[in-house]
């Protein structure tokens, strides 16, 4: 494997002691028979912007709570400032100065930015002298970091990004001058990823170290000094940002060569499989969420629904695939109206030929307590295939996942195995293969790759357009724009819940920004 | 019913809401860290066999309050190993205490009073006198505001006095006080605290402590205070009735105090209301009456809550996951 040495030019360091904010030498540790962590060297440099990528399960995660004094490492040696720390729990790490912004966030939803942040830091008995030093000390932070949050919202009314924003000030409200963001654009829409970015530029001014978690390669070349590459609990190498490229870092994370581009041929539509007609959806308090859409699909192509999560996806998905009634408009199946009505919509739905990928397959796709093979007949386990009458024929249905395990490279191979042990990427593979192995016309796809790995990522795509290319009318949704733009033939963005304006993939980055906040880039100036 | 008849019915809906009170800011304090505490009821009994039983025995009503206390605590604490310590079912736990409580003082009782499970009647200078407040005598000849003085607020015990100090201390221990934020936060969302470096196991300890102490004060109460003797299941559900006060006041302090009250109303109504002729009905069955209370808080839980928040995390054991 190739093994990069830094070599980037670094302002000099601040404070005295050493060059290195944080450094672990030869960190082991194992959860039962797994060893997420196997002697891995991690330095990090004061005042820098340090990248750590790898795919699901590489032990990111496992390296960071280790620093974060979430677990206890089995053996290894941690150095913070140059001095050697066994870091006890994570009030220990605070006081070492490390903070920690999680994936999760840790916040309490019906309390105060300003309650959330004093949580576990307000020094006195008594609230009121703490709260009023936090609010100056808050606006302080404010000022220095442009990090601007009103002290007396509740969280629950913030955005997500603001909620992040509130995670980065406790943070460093405690002090911490080593601060480790798990995943941090995962819930972010591009534009407050790009504002995270500059916040963290700035705290990197202002003298911080930053570890950044991530797998999405583009964040790390946007943002990062330095990028360490973990793959399977080892540490694979560490690089200079300027010095690499995405396409070598995806092949350190996934040990092989990588595609990330698709590769497609032009799509040749046929004739209108699906149509949305004047759709209107409501949310269970009333909300509209969408308003009067109206698109369609034709065999053999792949239109993509493009825009910031929580515009409206994620009902119209869920009034398409039968799930929940639509307040007005209709949706025709090889033009053959849908009947909204009775609870089992959604499986009149299947019956008429569409397939159905939901975004959140923990919820909606399977039951992660089930065997592999249960989940691989759910919702087609009627069907005479699997069974007789009222009887399930286990034989019948786990010899049916077994093929499907080979088709779709389902790992581990072993339909008898529970749902939740698998990886994100194999449990999508799961649900993929479940609604693709039939006879279908059209395929409606959300958030396809969340949460997957490179490599999945990859053979997903690749089995997407294979549909399209058989003459399947596919509907894809995600939040990743770099997805809708690599696999759609048309792409409809929608805001607020409506469709702004349909574009080519090959649209400029301008055009989808403007339409994704929800200007008609064909009318704007 | 003059002024002086609702003010009598008042009073002694104070006395009925007094120990649902406690028992209810005792509920709050495990609920808001989380831990679901449907053993009020067992611990309020346990305490007031302790109480009835010390203070026979001693003779000392304040030895008598502290062996509640001790009882009713000790319980909490089995509560708090099953629940925090060995993550079990906190309604499964919760309800084996009260047939803990149940079968046990009995059971004691026979064994160390041989009086069918009741304890020996207390003299009056073994349980907790009434506070005459000054002037009241005097007042009491003042319409009105004076007898509101001397009926309603002088010749309560010192429980009752305690009772209703306990709401404002708990509402800013809650809302003013460091262990309060942290509580409402452990019950709110766990891992906020852990990941700031807090105990959540620490943390829940310290809150069913005060929920064991308020309960065995609710059980002194109703044996030493209230009544002068223990007797079998002398709690009658009132744990439980607590429970759905503190659910219906939505786990706030004040609320919970007004659904005590109202709830103490309706009991002192309630034997006002036996055997009265009621137009149109005719008389209507004791048991029918006695029941009131009991179907105004279903009716009340069911109909008119509207959607009660519980502390988001409340009976889930915290693990700290992988």
């Amino acid at each position: 494997m190739v093994e990069h040495q830094t070599t980037s030019a670094q302002q000099p360091s601040k404070a005295a002691g050493s060059e290195f904010a944080i450094d672990l030498k030869k960190v082991s540790k194992a959860f039962g028979p797994v060893q997420a962590n196997k002697n891995i060297d991690l330095a990090v440099k004061r005042n820098s912007i340090h990248g750590i990528v790898g795919e699901n399960g590489a032990g990111k995660s496992t390296l960071m709570s280790i620093l974060y004094g979430f677990y206890t490492a089995d053996s290894g040696e941690i150095w913070v400032d140059g001095k050697l720390v066994k870091i006890k729990d994570s009030s220990h790490a605070l006081e070492l100065g490390i903070g920690m912004v999680h994936q999760h966030f840790m916040l309490v939803e019906n309390f105060t930015v300003l309650e959330n942040i004093i949580l576990g830091a307000e020094g006195e008995t008594l609230l009121a002298s703490s709260m009023a030093k936090a609010r100056e000390e808050l606006g302080r932070l404010a000022k220095d970091y442009g990090l601007d949050v009103d002290p007396d919202a509740l969280i629950e009314d913030l955005s997500v990004g603001q909620e992040q924003r509130v995670e980065i000030l406790k943070a460093l409200y405690r002090g911490a001058d080593v601060l480790i963001l798990d995943e941090p654009t995962g819930v972010l829409t591009p534009t407050e990823a790009d504002q995270l970015f500059r916040i963290l530029e700035q705290l990197r001014e202002e003298g911080k170290t930053i570890i950044l978690i991530t797998h999405k390669l583009r964040e790390i070349m946007a943002v990062t000094d330095t990028v360490s590459v973990m793959r399977r609990g080892e540490m694979v190498g560490t690089v200079a940002t300027e010095d690499t490229s995405p396409e070598q870092l995806a092949e350190m994370m996934v040990g092989r060569r990588v595609l990330l581009r698709v590769d497609k041929t032009p799509a040749e539509p046929k004739d209108v499989v699906l149509e949305v007609n004047g759709l209107s959806v409501t949310d269970d308090i009333g909300v509209p969420r969408v308003k009067d859409v109206s698109f369609n699909v034709r065999a053999g192509e792949i239109v993509g629904i493009a825009g910031v999560a929580g515009n409206g996806q994620s009902e119209l998905l869920r009034a398409i695939s039968g799930m929940e009634a639509p307040l007005l408009g209709e949706v025709r199946i090889n033009g053959e109206l849908v009947r909204f009505d009775g609870d089992d919509s959604a499986a009149k739905v299947r019956q008429m030929g569409l397939a159905h990928v939901p975004e959140d397959r923990i919820k909606m796709g399977l039951v992660t307590d089930f065997e592999e093979w249960e989940n691989s007949i759910l919702g087609y386990h009627d069907s005479e295939a699997y069974g007789s009458g009222p009887f399930l024929s286990p034989k019948q249905s786990i010899a049916e996942a077994e093929r499907r395990i080979e088709m779709f490279d389902i790992r581990p191979r072993n339909p008898r195995l529970k749902t939740a042990n698998f990886s994100g990427g194999n449990q999508q593979k799961v649900v993929l293969a479940r609604e693709m192995d039939r006879d279908l016309d059209v395929l409606i796809v959300g958030q396809p790759t969340r949460g997957v790995d490179i490599g999945a990522i990859e053979f997903i795509h690749k089995h997407i357009i294979e549909l399209r290319d058989k003459g399947i009318a596919v509907l894809l949704v995600s939040v990743e724009l770099d997805e809708i733009r690599a696999l759609s033939d048309r792409v409809l963005v929608m805001f607020d819940g409506e469709i702004v304006t349909e574009l080519t993939p090959d649209a400029s980055e301008r055009d989808f920004g403007l339409s994704m906040a929800g200007v008609d880039p064909k009318e704007g100036a | 019913m003059g002024a002086t008849d609702i003010i009598l019915l008042l009073d002694s809906s104070v006395r009925f809401a007094v120990p649902l009170m406690l028992a209810a800011l005792a509920g709050l304090y495990s609920e808001r860290s989380g831990i679901v505490d449907i053993g009020l009821e067992g611990k309020m009994l346990g305490g007031a066999f302790a109480a009835a039983a010390t203070a026979a025995v001693t003779g000392s009503v304040w030895l008598g309050l502290a062996a509640a206390m001790g009882v009713s605590v000790v319980m909490s604490m089995i509560h708090a190993l099953a629940s925090i310590n060995f993550r079990g079912n906190q309604i499964i736990s919760g309800v084996a205490l009260n047939f803990l409580a149940a079968g046990f003082t009995v059971f004691l009782g026979h064994a160390w009073f041989r009086r069918g499970g009741t304890t020996p009647n207390l003299r009056p200078d073994e349980r907790f006198a009434n506070i005459e407040l000054p002037f009241a005598q005097e007042f009491g000849q003042v319409p009105i505001i004076g007898e509101i003085y001397e009926q309603l607020l002088s010749g309560h015990s010192i429980i009752v006095y305690f009772a209703f100090l306990m709401v404002p201390v708990t509402a800013f221990v809650l809302f003013r006080t460091r262990f309060g934020l942290r509580l409402r936060a452990v019950g709110e969302n766990p891992k906020a605290l852990d990941t700031a470096g807090i105990s959540v196991a620490m943390l829940r300890y310290r809150a069913l402590v005060v929920t064991g102490l308020l309960c065995g004060v609710a059980g002194a109460f109703l044996s030493t205070a209230q009544g002068a003797n223990f007797s079998e299941n002398m709690t009658s559900g009132r744990g439980f009735i607590a429970l759905a006060a503190l659910i219906f006041a939505k786990w706030r302090p004040w609320q919970a105090m007004w659904t005590c009250l109202l709830f103490g109303v309706l009991s002192a109504s309630q034997i006002r209301l036996q055997g009265v002729e009621f137009p149109m009905i005719g008389e209507v069955p004791v048991q029918f009456i006695q029941a009131l209370p009991y179907i105004l808080t279903v009716v009340l839980l069911a109909g008119f809550i509207g959607r009660a928040n519980p502390p988001k995390a409340i009976g889930q054991p915290y693990v700290k996951e992988r």
